[in-house]
């Protein structure tokens, strides 16, 4: 099951992707969240306006993912996370994040991102030292498109090597199955 | 035999970003002649920037060779195409030992400008720059 994903993320990578040049892509970001660090002032605040920004993406990005994908319905959160991972990342970043640190109600994994392509190039300040979490847009990424497919969840960066880590780490946590109800208003 | 090097980055303002020393030992004596000049270094440097910018026209290379001398110490340079100085003073000969030290630094240098959170023209405050730097000195200088 796990290979299939495997091959079908890189069949869509190789063949129905259009791809941008790397470098423009990560300095538009860089700019993006330096800039961001400048008017805001506030690392904390830098955070929350990435993940919004990632939001918005997510809830368009996911129509674009299944319709390139042809993926129907998971059965459940742990087929949805190895699909992101393995078909997801792979689509737009070219990456496949590991899944793991299972609880044991399943409700709750890592993102380990191996490699990250945003991070290329970039050396955080010194005084950000776990207040600013550089990728953070990839949690707004993820809840906004998983919100589009009735499941509310929660990502948060915990660690980032960035920030000296080993690994960079997105805790996932599934909150609820969302019944019929409108998307909230981008906020 | 130890030679002393000092190394600094000018900007395209003619504002010093960087500047390291290498093989500056003070405990043996016969250094401490060097040791007093040492606030002169800053001087030679910065005196070399007229001369350099008048060979910039002379040569399509980015690396200048030696251009100036003050007593027993070369001024070597090398100019990135936006401008950028590195200027490296030495007692030896300049061999191509520097000038691969100088080019080094200047892909370093790129990816300093590459990173985001830098703006161009402000002094280099990156660990990460600091350490290659020092690792490529003992490499092709010490």
């Amino acid at each position: 099951m796990a290979k299939q994903y495997k091959t079908l993320g890189e069949d869509i990578w190789k063949n129905r992707v259009e791809t941008i040049n790397a470098e423009l892509f990560i300095f538009t970001y860089g700019s993006i969240v330096a800039q961001l660090v400048k008017d805001f002032e506030d690392y904390e605040q830098v955070n929350k306006q990435l993940e919004k920004m990632g939001y918005n993406i997510g809830v368009r990005l996911i129509e674009d993912f299944l319709s390139r994908s042809g993926w129907g319905r998971c059965t459940d959160f742990k087929e949805t996370m190895e699909v992101i991972s393995k078909i997801g990342f792979k689509m737009f970043l070219n990456i496949a994040p590991t899944v793991t640190n299972w609880s044991t109600d399943s409700k709750v994994c890592s993102l380990i991102l191996d490699e990250n392509p945003l991070n290329d190039f970039v050396e955080l300040p010194l005084d950000t030292q776990h207040k600013l979490w550089y990728s953070n847009i990839l949690c707004g990424v993820l809840r906004g498109a998983l919100e589009m497919v009735q499941m509310q969840i929660e990502a948060n960066f915990i660690s980032c090597v960035l920030q000296g880590d080993d690994i960079s780490e997105i805790r996932v946590q599934f909150i609820r199955h969302l019944q019929e109800e409108l998307p909230n208003a981008d906020d | 035999m130890s030679h002393v090097y000092y190394f600094t980055i000018v900007g395209t303002n003619d504002v010093p970003l960087y500047e390291a020393e290498f093989g500056m030992q003070i405990k043996d004596t016969s250094l401490s002649a060097k040791e007093e000049t040492r606030y002169l270094n800053q001087f030679i440097a910065h005196a070399a920037l007229d001369i350099i910018d008048e060979a910039v026209w002379n040569t399509t290379d980015l690396y200048l060779k030696t251009l100036d001398k003050y007593n027993e110490l070369n001024v070597s340079c090398y100019v990135t195409p936006s401008n950028t100085r590195f200027i490296l003073l030495h007692e030896n000969k300049a061999d191509d030992n520097i000038k691969t030290f100088l080019a080094e630094c200047h892909e370093f240098y790129i990816k300093i400008l590459c990173n985001p959170f830098y703006t161009v023209n402000t002094p280099i405050v990156s660990p990460t720059f600091e350490q290659r730097v020092k690792s490529l000195a003992r490499r092709f200088l010490l």
